[in-house]
């Protein structure tokens, strides 16, 4: 009975105007973005309380150290494993340990990025493989890939080919599920409206699963960087030989075999600060951009 | 005005968008099929606004999904002559990863169609739902109501005369529980703004609801499904009522749907 002046809320003696009724609903209804306060409360909010407990963590250190517990070749001085990191800054010696680790790295990952996209999508759209490998890659991602070192070591030798290797089975499942999960995640009414929409199978996939899945595959990928990270340290520090050049874990293997506690510190402080700073660099402001467009972030990152 | 509409209304030379002849359909086969419709006979006329009313379990999901063609009846023939069917369901299913402007694209973009004309046809569409320059929100920053009239922009977007194979034939936009989960007030401004957008396009209209007033309120006929298996009940000519014979309709079709449900109570 489309009489719309005349039933519903308004009452008749009103003008009924639709147009500025529904404007106003939209101006009460629209979520409201909290602002966060000026730019330089907002960094040092974020920035500040790492800060301290960095800082706190130091002073426990040098108080412990100060104290004498541990003899001097256990424990080192804060001040010695500085000097140690500053004469590698200095003598441009960290830039070689950085390009010959993070070079490998970055390589492995692009590597096991190509191999575990497809295999991902394979798996999430097709029973029979999931049934099959699904199982197998879930159970890869729990068994740490360094036990595959004196594999790698025998099947390779000690060359670059076996670190790769070892770095492919650490990142490979955890991009691989990353995918698969995210797909799994995908509500099913999406798929469903893309149908109603005239996507075909390839459409529905391209345009509808892939971009709804992609907060879970970055998830995956921050993952398998990280996997692909710890277990080329490992590698690297398991496997020495003067053919793989000089990395981050083979300087951690020169401090211990040198009995040099301050250069073993810095090695593990240099090895930290390279996985954490990719992802901070890296993964976070991606995650985070995907995550606020879609509105999927308290601002509390 | 509110008698059961007993001739047919039919004028046989008319392109009618739907027509189902007793079209049923059951899911599973043998001794646990479940028979969700049976002997439906349902027709839309070109630009005709028929509202399916029914308590749950009475098949009109599955009738939707005949109509639009995404599903296949088992028994009977259903003839759909409208250009693809728009659709729109209960949640407005936006792609979050979109702007509301790249919602309203997506089946065009899907179509294949030149992006300056994309463009062009969304912003159009957005006009038309009243959300013009608000294209560039992302669907997490509009209110239900407002995600609700984007979807309702993006299914009209995704008719074949907008993505362009299908010019000519009559267009029919499907609608299941649209505004079932908005607010009180929302719902209301947008049964006004339907009515306008219905009137302003000549579409058809196939709209499923369990709310006889909204269902009377809305459309020109009203069809009452039974529940398990659906069939076809009664139907109202409801068209321009208002007042008193608008209530007496409410209350006469009220009736009926609660005769439809008690008739459950005993199995």
């Amino acid at each position: 009975m489309p009489q719309p002046d005349q039933t519903g809320l308004q009452d008749r003696e009103d003008v009924y105007d639709a147009e500025s009724v529904e404007a106003g609903l939209d101006a009460l209804d629209t979520p409201v973005d909290a602002s966060e306060g000026s730019v330089a409360r907002r960094v040092a909010s974020r920035v500040l309380p790492p800060v301290v407990a960095i800082a706190l963590l130091v002073a426990v250190w040098q108080a412990l150290w100060a104290a004498a517990f541990w003899p001097e070749f256990k424990l080192p001085a804060p001040v010695d494993v500085w000097a140690q990191v500053w004469q590698l800054v200095t003598s441009g010696k960290i830039l070689e340990l950085f390009w010959v680790s993070v070079h490998r790295a970055v390589i492995g990952f692009a590597i096991s990025l190509l191999i575990a996209v497809p295999l991902g999508l394979a798996i999430a759209n097709s029973k029979v493989v999931r049934r099959g490998i699904g199982p197998l890659v879930s159970g890869l991602q729990s068994l740490p890939s360094v036990a595959w070192v004196p594999a790698a070591v025998l099947w390779f030798g000690l060359n670059d080919r076996a670190i790769y290797w070892v770095v492919l089975l650490g990142a490979v499942p955890s991009i691989a599920n990353g995918l698969v999960s995210g797909l799994d995640q995908v509500p099913p009414i999406l798929p469903r409206v893309g149908k109603a929409l005239g996507a075909g199978r390839f459409g529905v996939i391209r345009y509808i699963l892939l971009p709804a899945a992609l907060p879970g595959f970055l998830g995956g990928l921050k993952q398998g960087w990280a996997f692909s990270w710890r277990s080329l340290m490992a590698a690297e520090l398991i496997a020495t030989s003067p053919e793989l050049g000089e990395g981050l874990g083979q300087f951690l293997h020169n401090g211990m075999s040198l009995s040099d506690i301050s250069m073993v510190f810095a090695g593990i402080i240099l090895i930290f600060v390279v996985g954490v700073g990719i992802e901070l660099l890296v993964f976070r402001p991606l995650e985070n951009s995907v995550l606020r467009a879609r509105g999927l972030t308290s601002a509390a990152h | 005005m509110t008698a059961t509409v007993e001739a047919p209304r039919v004028v046989e030379d008319v392109v009618r968008p739907v027509r189902f002849h007793q079209v049923g359909k059951a899911f599973g086969s043998g001794r646990k099929s479940v028979v969700a419709l049976d002997g439906v006979d349902l027709e839309v006329a070109a630009g005709e606004f028929v509202c399916l009313l029914g308590a749950s379990g009475c098949g009109k999901s599955t009738l939707l999904n005949l109509v639009a063609g995404l599903d296949k009846p088992t028994s009977g023939r259903d003839e759909l002559s409208s250009s693809r069917p728009a659709v729109m369901f209960q949640e407005a299913a936006l792609m979050p990863w979109l702007t509301a402007a790249g919602n309203v694209e997506l089946p065009l973009r899907m179509a294949g169609v030149p992006k300056s004309q994309r463009r062009a046809k969304a912003a159009e569409l957005l006009e038309l739902v009243r959300l013009a320059g608000l294209g560039d929100k992302r669907p997490h920053e509009l209110s239900g109501g407002m995600r609700q009239r984007v979807a309702l922009a993006r299914a009209l977007a995704s008719t074949t005369d907008n993505t362009g194979s299908g010019a000519g034939k009559p267009s029919l936009l499907l609608m299941d529980e649209p505004f079932s989960a908005l607010d009180a007030i929302t719902r209301d401004v947008l049964q006004g703004e339907l009515l306008r957008i219905w009137r302003a396009t000549g579409t058809a209209i196939l709209f499923v609801t369990h709310d006889v007033r909204e269902a009377v309120r809305l459309g020109q006929r009203v069809v009452l499904l039974s529940s398990r298996p659906g069939r076809v009940v009664r139907q109202w000519d409801v068209d321009g009522l208002s007042g008193a014979g608008e209530a007496d309709a409410v209350d006469e079709i009220n009736a009926a749907l609660r005769k439809v449900i008690s008739s459950h109570a005993a199995a």
